[in-house]
């Protein structure tokens, strides 16, 4: 008879029992930008709510930003590093095809135990990897997981497109996830629409640039407004959505973290979710710009060091952005 | 649906979405260089209109509606 195998206990649920973020050093104020797009801080503030973002230097790596977050998301957790078992990198900008960054980011944070990948759903791949760090926990194959977006975007976006230059930044943002006799991170609500997969996209692959004679480097490029409306039309019925899976209403949170893509798509979703007015919206892309992976760590964060989420709070994650992809869930605010 | 309940109509809808002062709306008016409403504006505007007047304004009409009086006569056409 062939013998029964057996799996490790699964824990009740799953938290986020640490926060940490990686802000480069670089502040990069819209007057800077404007003379290369035609524009001025005027219009890319009314435009997209942006004061200023983060550009990284040389010496501030996807892994050396994720690294920094990560370290400080340990610190915030109390955990030892030995006790992490997978280490989720997820990032649109990692430079090589190989090797995939999240090994090195778990040597480096001395994880020695720990599986290692990366993932890729752009500015919805922090809510992804969230999910999935949850999963892993909640399945007993974790005791702990690290979740980290780390993206630097300005490595991919021209300085003189007139639709992203002004938007996109870089930064780090990291959760860990650890076993709880209590539910605290609810079942994602996620999807995807890979037919709208050219309103955010390259404006070519390698092999077409590296055809070329004189080609420009291959850039993101976006249909802005297309992106606009599918965001405010789409989001709303997805935040209800993911809501009732947790079993929650709007008045039982205490702050909105969307996705930092536009401070006008904030405003519209959460004008349409009818928040009430002790529910915090998180607005850290006013300062940071679009840090694609790394915006909903890096906004919760600034909640938190502001005093307008507590320990215990819930907030509503939402990640939307290129694929066309989204996720969301309900976090107990660690 | 008279010309002048649709430009009513549209002026509640500028003023919720963009903020603009209803008595300000009038057919001869545009949407960018009078009423100061951008393009990012211009897409919620669409939107709400789409649900108030029942019609579907797709993305390569939209272009074309630069005054309040070219909605109005969108709308009355789609109908």
């Amino acid at each position: 008879m062939t013998k029964q195998l057996r799996n490790i206990p699964k824990p009740k649920g799953s938290k986020v029992s640490g926060i940490g973020v990686y802000r480069p050093t670089r502040i990069v104020r819209n007057d800077e930008i404007a003379p290369l797009i035609d524009s001025s801080d005027q219009w890319i503030r009314e435009r997209s709510g942006i004061i200023e973002r983060r550009y990284a230097n040389s010496d501030e790596t996807v892994a050396v930003m994720a690294i920094n977050a990560c370290a400080e998301a340990i610190k915030d957790s109390g955990i030892n590093p030995l006790e992490i078992d997978l280490v989720i990198l997820a990032t649109a900008t990692n430079p090589a095809q190989l090797p995939n960054l999240a090994m090195e980011v778990a040597s480096k944070i001395g994880a020695s135990n720990a599986g290692a990948y990366d993932i890729g759903a752009a500015c919805s791949g922090f809510s992804y990897g969230l999910a999935i760090a949850s999963e892993s926990v909640l399945a007993g194959d974790c005791r702990n997981a690290i979740i980290v977006g780390s993206e630097r975007m300005t490595d991919f976006v021209s300085n003189k497109d007139r639709g992203t230059a002004f938007l996109f930044a870089d930064g780090a943002g990291a959760f860990v996830v650890s076993a709880s006799d209590e539910i605290g991170i609810s079942s994602p609500t996620w999807g995807a629409d890979g037919s709208l997969n050219d309103w955010i996209c390259m404006t070519k692959d390698w092999p077409t640039y590296m055809n070329e004679k004189d080609g420009d480097f291959p850039a993101l490029k976006m249909e802005g407004q297309k992106v606009f409306r599918w965001a405010i039309s789409e989001m709303v019925g997805i935040a209800h959505k993911t809501l009732e899976k947790a079993g929650v209403g709007v008045e039982d949170l205490s702050a909105f973290v969307p996705h930092q893509a536009n401070q006008r798509i904030t405003d519209h979703i959460a004008k349409s979710l009818k928040l009430p007015s002790h529910v915090a919206v998180a607005r850290d892309g006013i300062n940071m710009g679009n840090t694609t992976a790394a915006t909903i760590p890096l906004a919760l964060d600034t909640l938190r060091r502001n005093g307008e989420v507590k320990s215990g709070d819930l907030a509503l994650l939402m990640g939307f952005g290129a694929g066309l992809a989204y996720s969301g869930q309900v976090i107990v605010v660690p | 649906m008279t010309d002048e309940q649709i430009v009513s109509d549209l002026a509640v809808i500028l003023n919720e979405v963009a903020g603009v002062d209803q008595s300000k709306v009038s057919a001869d008016k545009s949407f960018l260089d009078d009423l100061e409403v951008d393009s990012l504006s211009m897409v919620e505007v669409v939107m709400a209109a789409e649900d108030k007047f029942g019609v579907k304004i797709p993305d390569e009409e939209v272009k074309n509606l630069r005054t309040v009086g070219d909605a109005v006569a969108f709308i009355k056409k789609a109908s």
